[in-house]
């Protein structure tokens, strides 16, 4: 099986290499810090398996999964086996491996992920997809259109090749633009504030200075769009 | 106070005395930098990085054998998530173990 490893901590990444080597049914292809880089990667190569730690900064495990349209086969890999529950909810997540790994316990998972008859060929990102009428939009995680309410999206931020759409409820990432989400959302409840973030207006709580803050998030607002931000207001 | 010890790294390495001396190379490495960001986080009353920071850290002191010590760093990063720094005192006296520890390595 050709697999990679996802984990910021070099030290894991070093024992996780180092217990493949000793399986002859696998190859590491590749090994990254980080879920943004392991996503080009997948762009361009067909993986059997990832080792993948949940606990990241940025961008986490189970947001990295979301990401994955059609996933190979995954062996989560964290200090905290307080996310066990939360595994389950993915089929493709064949084990999950608490730190530090032992090499009986890491054999037992690679035997898991020979048996688990699951569909392990190239996996892409998500799509947003263009549908969208009325308060509702639709995006595409993980093959599911999943429907969001309009209104209760607070705030839209760019992250690399993906935009996370905070919600009152729930956050979304999903694989897109923000200047495609822009065109879908009504002008009138939202604005770009900053060539990374597109806010609802309606959810302002304050304004200092160059800056807004929505729930608990400080949003820079770019100059620029400041008297634009300023219009918008019902100021007294 | 129990020791560092090396048990876990020979356990798993499969007699890779190269891919010992590696690991450790790469943990004498990382060690450093996660504890200056911890004490910098700290400093700055950012919990929740230091917890990130603790996160991280943990994992060293269980693969260094540290298991009482593990499930104070484990406390303490569900104490800073709290914006809480109870135990403080003590996981820093577990990263000043490890840091003795791996200078003598």
């Amino acid at each position: 099986m050709n697999c990679i490893i996802i984990d910021d901590e070099a030290t894991a990444r070093a024992i996780i290499g180092q217990l493949c080597s000793n399986e002859n049914s696998l190859t590491v292809l590749e090994d990254f810090p980080n879920a943004m880089q392991a996503i080009k990667f997948l762009n361009q190569n067909e993986i059997d398996l990832i080792f993948l730690d949940i606990h990241m900064p940025d961008f986490t495990g189970f947001d990295f999964i979301e990401t994955l349209k059609n996933p190979p086969k995954i062996v989560l890999t964290t200090s905290d086996p307080n996310f066990a529950i939360q595994a389950f909810e993915y089929d493709c997540i064949v084990d999950y491996l608490v730190k530090p790994i032992t090499p009986e316990r890491f054999n037992k998972a690679i035997q898991k992920a020979e048996v688990t008859n699951h569909n392990s060929t190239t996996s892409l990102p998500a799509e947003k997809v263009e549908n969208s009428s009325g308060n509702d939009l639709y995006v595409n995680i993980d093959r599911r259109l999943i429907k969001i309410d309009i209104p209760s999206i607070y705030l839209v931020e760019a992250k690399g090749d993906y935009i996370n759409v905070k919600t009152e409820g729930k956050n979304y990432t999903v694989h897109s633009t923000l200047k495609k989400i822009a065109d879908k959302l009504p002008d009138d409840l939202f604005l770009k504030v900053h060539r990374s973030y597109i806010i609802n207006v309606d959810k302002i709580i304050d304004i200092e200075d160059n800056s807004v803050l929505i729930k608990k998030d400080v949003i820079p607002v770019s100059r620029s769009n400041r008297s634009e931000l300023m219009k918008r207001l019902n100021l007294l | 106070m129990e020791e560092p010890n090396l048990s876990y790294i020979h356990s798993m390495s499969g007699g890779d005395k190269a891919f010992e001396q590696k690991l450790i190379d790469i943990i004498k490495g990382e060690f450093p930098e996660e504890k200056v960001e911890y004490y910098n986080n700290l400093k700055l009353n950012n919990y929740k990085l230091a917890a990130d920071n603790v996160h991280k850290l943990k994992h060293k002191i269980s693969i260094l054998g540290l298991e009482k010590s593990y499930d104070t760093a484990v406390a303490f990063e569900n104490n800073l998530l709290e914006e809480s720094t109870e135990l403080q005192d003590e996981f820093e006296s577990i990263l000043k173990t490890i840091t003795n520890y791996l200078q003598q390595l």
